[in-house]
């Protein structure tokens, strides 16, 4: 089985937000609410600073926290890619998966169900990949198979110095960010 | 120094995680205080003592019952899907705290329907004569009542430490994070149930041994507030400034004030001086001790929900 995963290159990421309007457009994400982000996260003092850009969203976890406390099994692992999906029909609206993730990565859909980011499998069974990285206009973000050793995803890891983020968390998270 | 920016703005996610309002904390208040009660009416029962227990063995039970329905209701008033709450019983996992509390919650009804034919109130018995039969039926079984009672600690033990394993288990709220939140909240627990009946037996004997085992109940609950603070405040950073929040941040006067002070400090010493004669048996105490016990949750609940992981990844 595939394990799908995300690397984005944070040297080329301008925060144009093209990202993040691409999933609202593909995934009719209600106004208000947001299944992606960009987070601009600067360190040091100054005149010495550094600024990091990222395009951030549900990390897929290998681990995922938020599908073991679901007392519904609304929240579950796809077979495709080991993709992290909510049943929308078993969804109690309870909100545990949403305490669960380290990342406040889902949100409770105005419907009543709990939301996030799908890694747009649907478009990924037709071979395309997520509306976010194929809108990328400075080509930062590279989705594939992490276990798939000629993938683009992990020759990037291989070659590029990278971090997921909050791997203290112990989700094993698959959102990788090259530095 | 350390910036960061997020352009997301998700209702109740941002700008700190505030998904659970009253209805959580009222219902892990009224879970754990009939586990309380439900361990003090087994205990009783299993001893042979319920017709020595006016309040805990006949009155108990049927508080306990309106109490969980009241927090049920508040539970289910918090869910977002309400029309697909059955979901939670069209299935069981098993690593999930909430789904176990879902099931645990159906088979303590029974059980406290159970305790209350041990003894049914002199009123009910009257009013329903299927009570009366009933409760001759369980009687007429030597082994039967002391099964009831069994069941009733055993259950009742696992209603309040599920309340504490709930929160414990999510790994991503530091404050929350901790297993010594079950045995917390199930010694909150006990200690509001045994101050219920301290304020409402009318039986002396019954008053003063409820009395004495809240003060035991307090001791202990105090000494695990110790540890499960000594827990955090020894762990990753992240653990210390959850500790923080409540040690020293915004959560601190509610914490210190209500929960330390109200809630366990001063109805500890007022039961004390009570027990040994000093002052009157008052519902002062009790109801402090009650009090703090809904505070306890308010408190642990709300600054969980705000306690999170350093986002310390990034820039290397």
């Amino acid at each position: 089985m595939a394990r799908y995963g995300m690397v984005i290159d944070t040297l080329r990421c301008v925060g144009c937000m093209d990202c993040v309007v691409a999933c609202k457009t593909e995934n009719s994400v209600p106004e208000g609410y947001n299944r992606d982000w960009i987070a601009y996260d600067t360190r040091g003092k100054f005149p010495d600073l550094r600024m990091e850009i990222r395009s951030e969203r549900c990390n897929h976890c290998d681990t995922p926290p938020c599908v073991s406390c679901c007392p519904c099994g609304a929240s579950h692992v796809h077979e495709r890619g080991g993709v992290v999906l909510v049943h929308h029909e078993k969804c109690s609206g309870c909100k545990a998966c949403i305490a669960a993730c380290p990342y406040d990565a889902r949100f409770i859909h105005p419907e009543g169900y709990a939301d996030k980011c799908t890694f747009c499998v649907h478009r990924v069974e037709e071979g395309l990949d997520p509306a976010c990285v194929a809108v990328c206009p400075t080509h930062c973000m590279h989705f594939g198979d992490l276990d798939d050793p000629n993938s683009a995803v992990t020759r990037l890891l291989q070659s590029r110095r990278n971090h997921p983020l909050l791997p203290e968390a112990g989700t094993e998270p698959r959102v990788y960010y090259l530095t | 120094m350390r910036e960061l920016t997020l352009t997301r703005n998700n209702p109740m996610i941002d700008p700190s995680l505030h998904i659970w309002g009253w209805e959580v904390p009222v219902y892990l208040f009224l879970g754990g205080m009939v586990a309380g009660m439900m361990i003090i009416t087994g205990y009783f029962i299993a001893r042979g003592r319920h017709r020595e227990s006016d309040c805990s063995c006949a009155l108990l039970p049927l508080i306990g019952i309106v109490l969980l329905s009241v927090g049920m209701l508040a539970l289910f008033l918090d869910l977002e899907y309400k029309v697909h709450a059955w979901r939670m019983y069209a299935t069981f996992q098993p690593a999930s705290p909430m789904s176990w509390g879902s099931w645990i919650l159906l088979l303590v009804y029974p059980v406290l329907i159970a305790s209350i034919l041990i003894r049914p109130p002199a009123w009910l018995a009257r009013r329903v004569s299927a009570v009366t039969r009933w409760s001759e039926r369980i009687h007429r079984s030597p082994s039967l009542p002391r099964a009831i009672g069994v069941a009733s600690i055993a259950l009742g033990i696992m209603l309040g430490i599920y309340t504490g394993v709930l929160l414990g288990a999510f790994g991503a709220r530091p404050l929350w994070n901790s297993p010594l939140l079950g045995p917390l909240f199930l010694l909150s627990g006990l200690s509001s149930a045994a101050a219920l009946v301290h304020m409402i037996a009318r039986d002396v004997a019954e008053r003063e041994l409820l009395a004495k085992a809240d003060i035991s109940f307090l001791t202990a609950e105090l000494a695990v507030i110790g540890l499960y603070l000594i827990g955090l405040v020894t762990s990753t950073r992240a653990h210390i400034e959850a500790a923080g929040m409540i040690l020293s941040g915004p959560y601190a006067p509610a914490f210190w004030v209500f929960v330390i002070g109200i809630g366990i400090a001063i109805p500890l010493a007022v039961q004390t001086l009570a027990v040994r004669h000093r002052v009157a048996h008052t519902p002062v105490a009790p109801v402090l001790v009650i009090l703090g016990g809904l505070m306890l949750r308010f408190v642990i609940v709300s600054a969980g929900q705000a306690s999170h992981w350093l986002r310390s990844a990034g820039l290397h």
